[in-house]
């Protein structure tokens, strides 16, 4: 049955393959239609909004690959809901945003194309029930991503930032894909509902540590927690759009989803706690200290992105109910204001050619709307009442309060993160458009922007505002579900309020401070910009970026050393290392199991057979002490023969065939290139001979005795029983080679022919540059 | 330069190597046999009258270019297993046979598409051999141009 998750999906990836067709012909305004797939997906989504909020889960599943336990299987619970809404909702303004900010790029078709794919892997990230799906599209976010950011691939710096926020996450990644397996292999399965009903059996098994860590792995850089933290403000190298998006409510907030998801099956120990309030805390304080330096508007919006990121896994690592509660709050409020701003700090770079905020100032009187919605969402950012972003922060200060202990020191972690990222909040959204006009300074005379790019920034800004008096808009369908989603529990009610202010208490004296702090961080925000450079200089050699340059730069030393060591271009090189390497493994595995035994039961040995084998060793002699091509080939051809009887003799009639043939054709291409090759004494030098030999007898040596072992070893004949019993009535075959190769192994045998078309394309590729070039001279 | 002993033999082999290689592809299901030993089998008709005659003209007897041939060939075998995806709704690859049939000379006969991915095979493998043994015959020639200019 097709679903209204199918759906979504569908809708988004197809609309993403036609886009490069509908630019093409249609231009720029084509956005407008685009953004109907996310809006229409939001639409699918949000119908089932009341079934979820009720209890309900809407799953859809296909068999994938169920011999693995992998199925491609869909499920919408209040967290997936949630996100889902927050993809599709912003994607939608996004694309519409895109149209206007590329307005005339020559390669926009394409950049949709990404941006949707982006959208639709993310959207199958979030409502995943498959460990392995989830691991697929999480791939499929780093991969759309890498070509997102760096999609203006002319300039150098923007192809280091994109690989650099690949490669991160692609490695936390790997880890993550281990966590996977290490949590199927202890609860035996990939499905994510059922998993999260088996937390107790994960928390009680040896593997635990090992799953946590692996599974944060992925987590920490996907959503750049310390040390990863770089490669985010570094990924703001991408067009704004696409900062907007995968830095507010996407990508980012992957890693914070990840651990929410699996907060049922792998939270709620002492481990998971304080490693996430731990590395949060850390995140959260370094971002905002940092942010405090930055001139550039995205640049600071990046580094509150990181705070949040920080704040966000802190308080999942509290695990109370507050907490997890001012973390969905938080996380929705969060989505709403930093897509606006990034939004607004892209309409500002367009409009006016700079984000240097020491040039913006005064633009409210040109960009009135844009002004308006970035001055909203600072507001929600800042905590102000009655904006949304204000409740959250209340519930954090509430949370905070209710730890004990040594914990408690991360009510301070909060306040200070809180204050200063307000500080950040008003630089980069109130900053540009208050003061004295200082039009001349900037590159381009300024004008309001183009609807397609004010419309999503002050949609969703309002929103921050309208939600902060309203919040029980969201309380039910959607703050709720999600919440119990990441508890693990079926239905939660809690309810949202801004009026708890109207009574004095300690949380409301908090956020007075907060506010206070941060007006003052503004206020002396051009003391920490004349101090910024140096600050900054001073820190870049200690930074986690120095150690990743380290690690990418030793990486690639090492790849090319030992290129170059092993990568002669010669093929007698590599057939040496070839044989030494087998022979030296073969060597230790004797040793290591017990050495040699075998016996020849002289007995058996035919005439025949005897005195053929006699002349093969002859030929083989010959071959290989002769100065003569033609010498050699013979006597090679004699080796070869000789082995097709042994074939024929014992009943292997397909194989001595196929041996005959080839060996006949060897000899007649062999002819071809022969006059061609230098003379053979010339090759190689006497005493490479000798260490050939030596090899070469080692290895022919080896080789024999392990088979005259392996006659002696008693192997199980049942499969080679059962394949010759069901040859016939399975493939009405009798010749049970053939059924082997055509049917019961076809598929090894298919990617044979595929090798050997390669092959073949390979030599004659080969064959003729060698032509051309002897043409040229 | 011609050897009349080559050039006449190669005349009367190459119908002859070419029939004997489609009986052993047909064959290969209940005798030793098949696609592979087929495919070099014609292969060597081909060679021969290469060798016999001319390159040119056992390129000429082929008539399509090798490398069509391997694609050819791969396409084949490819399709070859998708019968059984469809129609038994089972893994890729999946025999399918035809209803068993009488024909003369070769008495029952089972058509399935094993054998259908054996003629794959067979048309790679010839593709193959014949692709690189004329790359490395124009290759032998143009050295004896180049000494001789």
């Amino acid at each position: 049955m097709l679903s209204a998750l199918w759906y979504s999906l569908a809708l988004i990836f197809t609309t993403g393959l036609v886009a490069p067709t509908l630019v093409r012909r249609f231009g720029d305004r084509v956005a407008w239609f685009l953004a109907l797939a996310p809006a229409g997906a939001f639409l699918l989504l949000a119908s089932q909004a009341a079934g979820v909020a009720g209890g309900e889960v809407l799953a859809y599943e296909v068999d994938w690959f169920s011999a693995l336990g992998t199925s491609f299987s869909l499920r919408l619970d209040g967290l997936g809901l949630l996100m889902s809404l927050l993809v599709t909702g912003i994607g939608a303004f996004i694309v519409i945003y895109a149209g206007g900010y590329m307005h005339g790029h020559p390669q926009l078709g394409r950049f949709f194309l990404y941006l949707l794919s982006f959208m639709g892997a993310m959207l199958g990230l979030v409502l995943s029930d498959n460990l392995i799906l989830l691991f697929v599209f999480w791939e499929l976010t780093s991969i759309t991503s890498y070509l997102l950011i760096g999609f203006n691939h002319e300039e150098k710096e923007s192809r280091w930032k994109a690989l650099q926020a690949l490669l991160v996450t692609g490695l936390g990644a790997m880890s993550m894909l281990a966590g996977f397996i290490l949590v199927a292999y202890v609860t035996g399965s990939f499905s994510i509902s059922e998993i999260n009903g088996m937390g107790d059996l994960i928390s009680a098994s040896p593997l635990y540590m090992a799953i946590v860590i692996l599974v944060l792995g992925g987590a920490f850089t996907k959503s750049a927690q310390v040390p990863f933290h770089f490669w985010l403000p570094n990924a703001m190298a991408g067009p704004t759009p696409v900062s907007a998006y995968l830095h507010s409510a996407t990508m980012v907030k992957a890693g914070i989803f990840l651990m929410a998801r699996m907060n049922p099956s792998l939270g709620g120990s002492e481990l998971w706690g304080t490693l996430l309030s731990c590395f949060g805390g850390a995140t959260l304080l370094l971002a905002v200290t940092l942010g405090l330096f930055q001139k550039d508007v995205k640049s600071i919006l990046a580094y509150t992105t990181l705070g949040v990121l920080g704040l966000l896994t802190m308080l999942l690592g509290w695990g109370s109910e507050y907490a997890i509660k001012a973390m969905v709050v938080f996380l929705l409020g969060h989505a709403l204001y930093k897509a606006t701003l990034f939004m607004v700090a892209g309409s500002i770079d367009h409009e006016t050619g700079t984000r240097d905020v020491l040039l913006l100032r005064g633009l409210r009187g040109l960009m009135p709307i844009t002004a308006l919605a970035g001055i909203l969402a600072a507001f929600s950012m800042s905590g102000l009442p009655p904006f949304f972003g204000f409740i959250g922060k209340e519930l954090i200060y509430k949370a905070a309060m209710k730890l004990g202990g040594w914990e408690f020191s991360f009510l301070i972690v909060a306040l200070l993160g809180n204050l200063l990222m307000m500080g950040l909040a008003l630089k980069a959204g109130l900053g540009p458009f208050i003061g004295r006009p200082n039009h001349e300074a900037l590159p381009k005379k300024p004008h309001e922007a183009p609807i397609a790019m004010w419309l999503g920034p002050i949609v969703l800004g309002s929103a921050g505002l309208l939600l902060g008096i309203l919040p029980f808009l969201v309380t039910g369908y959607l703050v709720d579900p999600a919440i119990a989603s990441i508890l693990g529990e079926s239905i939660v009610r809690t309810d949202l309020t801004l009026w708890h202010l109207v009574k004095p208490n300690l949380p409301l004296l908090l956020s007075a401070i907060t506010i206070i702090g941060g007006t003052v961080v503004f206020i002396f925000r051009q003391q920490f910009w004349t101090v910024a450079d140096g600050v900054l200089a001073a820190l870049r050699p200690i930074g986690a970026e120095a150690v990743y340059d380290k690690i990418f730069n030793g990486t690639i030393w090492f790849s090319k050393t030992q290129t170059r060591w092993l990568q002669t271009g010669r093929l007698h090189d590599y057939v040496f290392m070839i044989v030494l390497t087998t022979t030296g493994f073969l060597t230790w595995a004797l040793i290591r199991y017990g050495g040699l035994q075998f016996g020849i039961d002289w007995a058996s040995v035919d005439v025949l057979i005897f005195c053929l084998v006699i002349i093969m060793i002859v030929a083989a002699i010959v071959a290989a002490t002769v100065d003569d091509y033609i010498t050699v080939l013979t006597s090679l051809g004699v080796v070869g023969f000789g082995v097709a009887l042994i074939f024929s003799y014992y009943g292997a009639p397909d194989l001595a065939i196929t041996q005959f043939l080839v060996e006949t054709l060897t000899v007649v291409l062999f002819m071809f290139v022969i006059l061609r090759l230098p003379p053979l004494k010339t090759i190689s030098e006497k005493a490479t001979r000798l260490r050939d030999g030596l090899v070469s007898l080692t290895f022919g040596g080896l080789i024999t005795m392990l088979l005259l072992m392996a006659m002696h070893i008693q192997f199980d004949s049942a499969i080679s029983g059962k394949l010759a019993e069901m040859s016939y009535p399975e493939a009405k075959g009798k010749n049970v080679v053939n059924v082997i190769l055509v049917d019961f192994r076809a598929l090894d045998t298919m990617g044979e022919i595929v090798v050997v078309t390669a092959a073949a394309l390979g030599i004659a590729a080969l064959v003729t540059s060698g032509f051309k070039k002897k043409g040229d001279t | 330069m011609k050897y009349f002993i080559l050039a006449q033999s190669s005349r009367i082999l190459f119908p002859c190597l070419l029939v004997l290689s489609l009986i052993v592809l047909y064959r290969g299901h209940n005798l030793p046999g098949g696609g592979f030993i087929g495919g070099l089998v014609a292969a060597t008709a081909f060679i021969l009258m290469g060798v016999g005659h001319s390159m040119t003209r056992a390129r000429e007897m082929l008539r399509v270019e090798p490398v069509a041939l391997m694609g050819f060939g791969l396409a084949i075998a490819l399709t070859s297993g998708l019968p059984g995806m469809f129609l038994q709704g089972a893994p890729f690859m999946t025999g399918e046979w035809l209803p068993d049939f009488k024909l003369p000379l070769l008495g029952k006969v089972h058509l399935g598409t094993p054998l259908v991915f054996d003629i794959g095979v067979y048309l790679v493998v010839i593709g193959f051999t014949l692709h690189t043994t004329f790359s490395l015959a124009q290759l032998a020639a143009s050295r004896n141009d180049g000494g001789a200019a």
